[in-house]
């Protein structure tokens, strides 16, 4: 019997010699290893493990009870929008005729999977307010990523090739600047002003005829809406750069505002976050981008297209950045996607963004006598407060977030964005109810009392969870990063 | 309105308004100014139940083919092998599928656990120190190896075998603007590299020579020539390849590989038309601190009991924003999990065994189609489970007949290589038996 609060066995340390977890039929066909020159050959068997197959489900099992994830408790993980996962998406996503098709059978047998990719691209291009959608991407970096190459395509093509600046506030997730410079870009910063938005006036000192893009997360990270957009879009494109859209934050406008609208000339939506898709711990996800019709022809290829009633990949696109990730996109995660829009269709979309704006001004409100809200206005689908009040008294944001495993919650994503100090950062999304948030915020009320009184019940937590912390640093200086006997 | 995902009731709504203070939801939104706001409804389908859904999903499901109701002899970097049973009941656990990345070890560890168990079975399969917690795809590993081969040596051109796979080669293109590197592919030589051509191309001047082992036309390289091709200059050796082929063959550590790339969708993970399925990514000890995406280390908590974390994470965006060594922030984690699963169930004995029954069949298979008349086996180097075959006939044409006999023919392909006219590319896997496999000749028979 494994105890829960021990060390958990590596599956090599479980596996004995002789032991196995597979069948196979009977050879139908002759042996004919002996063709292949002895140099070819593997000489020591790959050191995998032995094990039976309920050995390997226990283990795998005890894995999963290590773990937490939404469907075990409140994930208020800012910007991440940890919402439920529908399970119907999960038994359709595993139909043999979504699952089990080879990317390169002939368009004619497998009508029904372009046919769903074909409205997912539409479905997309109408909740953002973009021309076209391309479905390649694999995550919202990649999304980004392949954005400023459309952009820089854009540029070369009106012979603007000398833009090579690319301008992100200073509260951007990181893999704007990231993507920036993998794109072959410079990052200049732009900075917030005190109500937490982009300084407009620093905006306009930076525009110039090197100005490629504004990367711009509307609500942004701190959950506020740009309420300047409009002047903000003109600005840029009177300047002769392009707006892209980080759409990590989509889930407070759905069928409320579109980027599109707003002047964006691309985006990115994570499907994993918005549109339900489950995490999977990490990936995979997946990150749509759409264009403006100006840009649409330097789409990565292939484009699903639709004549008549057949459905076709389209590779013949001279103008295309080219390919950006192998086949069509994540597929399977695009079924889940499309499955919830087909769910909740346009009230549904809408009645989504409204909650999830509402849960977070609910929360921002009960808190924010307890622990610093640097920002006054009404929130989006998040919100971030300031853990100062406490570090004051010696106890730091991640000081809280650890007490807060001690009751069975994941905790908000901290110390981002990084201009407001000791952050904390609440997406609780709309599909928490009332009493769970109010836990939740009986728990953050009673960590400031605690606080106060034993801070050390604090500053020494997690209490109750199978590990303590863990020691990072030596992690990173004398790296293990496999099992070695 | 009322919906399952969504458990506010209207008593709710009414008490949480009162609290923030606004008299609707409406309020919530005024800081969005009156232009920008979307007038009306979304043009999109109406709402189904789910009973309704169900319905339409399957009827889309069912107008494609798939392994299920056909036979298939598609490969091109994509195969069906069985996956156990077991490997769909671990990853739909979930408390693995519902997580983020493990930001939180203390409520992590299994997902943490996985990834570092994943690490050290590709290391073994690879013959690699070092391997992260998975990439995009194989395809995109690729990439991401030449441009960590170029930040390491400073140099920016990439000799790359038109071996590899067309659309990894595809995505490098696509990278290369980016990053400014200069791309030279080399021609084949009886469908593997030629090595003359491949001296000939590298020089000082090079970051990384590329090559796949398997290549795209199944064919084992000759890698012990290439490395020292590779290693005359200071460039970097890249390989990508097959992960279950290295259950048969020699891996490409033992041929003194810097990186090693590739998918490990063979590894338990469904075809899915192309997605999700899973990169991984492996280098040599020395380039440890330079490999891109997440990598999961051991270490020890307060009381000395052992743990994992995310490690080495100061080569990432989130710290570094844009002199990070890759823009990537996710990984495929949930797929690595599927293939660790898969590797612990076939274990030491399986993998080889699943291997060399894809050499058995893929050899049968070739030697009954030679014997088919308006077909010619043109692969003569040593091959996997994949083969080339001339057709007297072309093969897209073909493909669409062999549907009608419920077969997924092999990959034409002259889509990527003109010269290749008639050219079809057969994968066989341990999925297939003699009866398909003669079945698939007798039908070419009466169709060429």
């Amino acid at each position: 019997m494994i105890q829960e609060n021990q060390e958990q066995s590596l599956i090599f340390e479980r596996s004995e010699p002789g032991r196995i977890s597979y069948s196979l039929p009977e050879l139908d066909v002759p042996e004919t290893i002996d063709i292949l020159p002895q140099s070819m050959l593997r000489e020591q068997q790959a050191e995998l493990p032995e094990v039976a197959e309920l050995d390997l489900m226990r283990h795998y099992t005890a894995l999963s009870r290590r773990n937490h994830g939404v469907d075990n408790g409140f994930y208020p993980l800012g910007s991440c929008t940890m919402k439920y996962n529908p399970k119907v998406h999960e038994d359709v996503a595993r139909y043999a005729g979504f699952a089990q098709i080879h990317p390169y059978q002939p368009e004619s047998s497998v009508q029904g999977a372009l046919q769903l990719l074909y409205e997912l691209q539409q479905d997309l291009a109408v909740i953002t307010g973009m021309d076209e959608v391309t479905l390649q991407s694999a995550a919202g970096a990649q999304g980004e990523w392949a954005g400023l190459l459309m952009i820089r395509a854009y540029h070369e093509q009106c012979g603007e090739g000398q833009r090579n600046k690319v301008l992100v506030p200073d509260s951007a997730h990181g893999t704007n600047p990231a993507s920036a410079a993998v794109a072959g870009y410079e990052t200049i910063t732009i900075p917030s002003n005190e109500k937490g938005l982009v300084d407009v006036e620093a905006l306009k000192a930076r525009l110039g005829d090197d100005t490629a893009a504004l990367m711009l997360t509307n609500p942004n990270t701190l959950g506020l809406f740009e309420e300047e957009i409009k002047e903000i879009a003109e600005l840029v494109h009177e300047a002769g750069g392009l707006l892209y859209y980080d759409g990590a934050n989509a889930n407070a406008i759905l069928g409320i505002t579109r980027p599109g609208d707003m002047g964006f000339d691309v985006v990115h939506l994570n499907l994993h976050k918005t549109f339900t898709t489950p995490h999977g711990g990490g990936g995979p996800g997946a990150g749509p981008v759409g264009v403006k019709k100006e840009l649409a022809s330097f789409l990565p290829r292939p484009m699903v297209r639709k004549k008549g009633e057949t459905y076709s990949l389209d590779f013949q696109m001279p103008q295309s950045i080219g390919r950006i990730k192998g086949f069509y996109g994540n597929f399977g995660i695009l079924v889940r996607a499309y499955t919830y829009i087909r769910t909740m269709g346009p009230d549904g979309l809408r009645a989504v963004s409204e909650n999830a704006v509402l849960n977070a001004n609910y929360m921002m409100r009960k808190l924010a006598p307890y622990y610093q809200l640097p920002f006054e206005q009404h929130c989006k689908h998040e919100f971030v407060l300031s853990g100062s009040k406490q570090k004051k008294l010696g106890v730091r944001t991640l000081d809280i977030a650890k007490r807060l495993l001690d009751f069975g919650f994941h905790p908000p994503t901290i110390y981002f964005p990084l201009i407001v100090d000791e952050c904390l950062m609440i997406e609780p999304t709309e599909t928490e109810s009332k009493e769970t948030m109010d836990y939740f915020i009986d728990v953050m009320i009673q960590i400031a009392n605690e606080v106060e009184v034993t801070p050390e019940l604090v500053q020494e937590a997690p209490h109750h969870t199978i590990v303590k912390r863990m020691d990072e640093v030596q992690a990173a200086r004398k790296p293990v990063v496999r099992y070695q006997t | 309105m009322k919906h399952r995902y969504m458990p506010m009731t209207e008593q709710n709504r009414q008490d949480m308004l009162k609290t923030i203070g606004v008299k609707d939801i409406e309020e919530l939104f005024s800081e969005i100014p009156a232009s920008v706001r979307y007038q009306g409804r979304l043009p999109l389908a109406e709402p189904l139940a789910e009973p309704e859904l169900v319905k339409h999903m399957k009827r889309l499901a069912n107008k494609n083919a798939s392994f299920d109701t056909h036979v298939s002899f598609l490969g091109a970097g994509v195969y069906e092998h069985y996956i156990p049973s077991v490997v769909g009941h671990v990853i739909s656990r979930s408390e693995f599928y519902t997580a983020y990345t493990p930001y939180q070890p203390e409520i992590s560890q299994g997902e943490l656990q996985a990834m570092f168990e994943f690490q050290t079975m590709i290391c073994q399969l690879t013959g690699m120190d070092v391997a992260n917690s998975s990439m995009y795809d194989g395809s995109t590993a690729l990439a991401e190896a030449a441009s960590m081969a170029s930040a390491i040596t400073k140099l920016k051109k990439i000799v790359i075998s038109r071996a590899v796979h067309p659309e990894a080669r595809e995505i490098l293109h696509t990278n290369a603007k980016g990053l400014g590197l200069e791309i030279i592919e080399i021609d084949t030589h009886n469908g593997v590299t030629d090595i003359e051509a491949l001296s000939k191309a590298s020089d000082e001047q090079t970051a990384a020579v590329v090559v796949q082992s398997p290549n795209f036309f199944g064919a084992i390289e000759d890698l012990a020539e290439i490395e020292k091709i590779a290693h005359a200059h200071k460039g970097l050796f890249v390989v990508s390849t097959n992960p279950l082929s290295l259950g048969l063959l020699k891996p490409p550590g033992e041929y003194a590989a810097d990186i090693v790339v590739g998918d490990a969708q063979p590894l338990g993970i469904g075809a899915s038309f192309g997605g999700p399925h899973c990169g991984f990514f492996t280098t040599t000890k020395k380039y440890m601190r330079r490999i891109p995406g997440r990598i999961v280390g051991q270490t020890v908590d307060e009381d000395g009991v052992r743990g994992f974390v995310l490690t080495l994470q100061a080569r990432e965006q989130h710290i570094r924003r844009d002199k990070a060594t890759s823009n990537i922030c996710s990984n495929q984690a949930l797929n690595a999990i599927a293939a660790a699963v898969y590797m612990s169930a076939l274990g030491k004995q399986g993998i080889k065994e699943v291997a060399e029954r894809n050499f058995h069949k893929a050899h049968y298979a070739s030697k009954r189609l030679s014997q088919v008349r308006g077909v010619e086996i043109v692969s003569t180097s040593p091959f996997f489970n994949e083969f080339v075959m001339k057709l007297s006939r072309p093969v897209s044409e073909m493909n669409e007949e062999l549907l009608a006999h419920g077969i997924l023919g092999g990959y034409d392909l002259s889509r990527d290589y003109p010269e290749l006219k008639q050219h079809m590319l057969v994968a066989i896997t341990e999925m297939r038996t003699k009866e398909e496999m003669d079945h698939f000749a007798d039908v070419l028979e009466g169709l060429l």
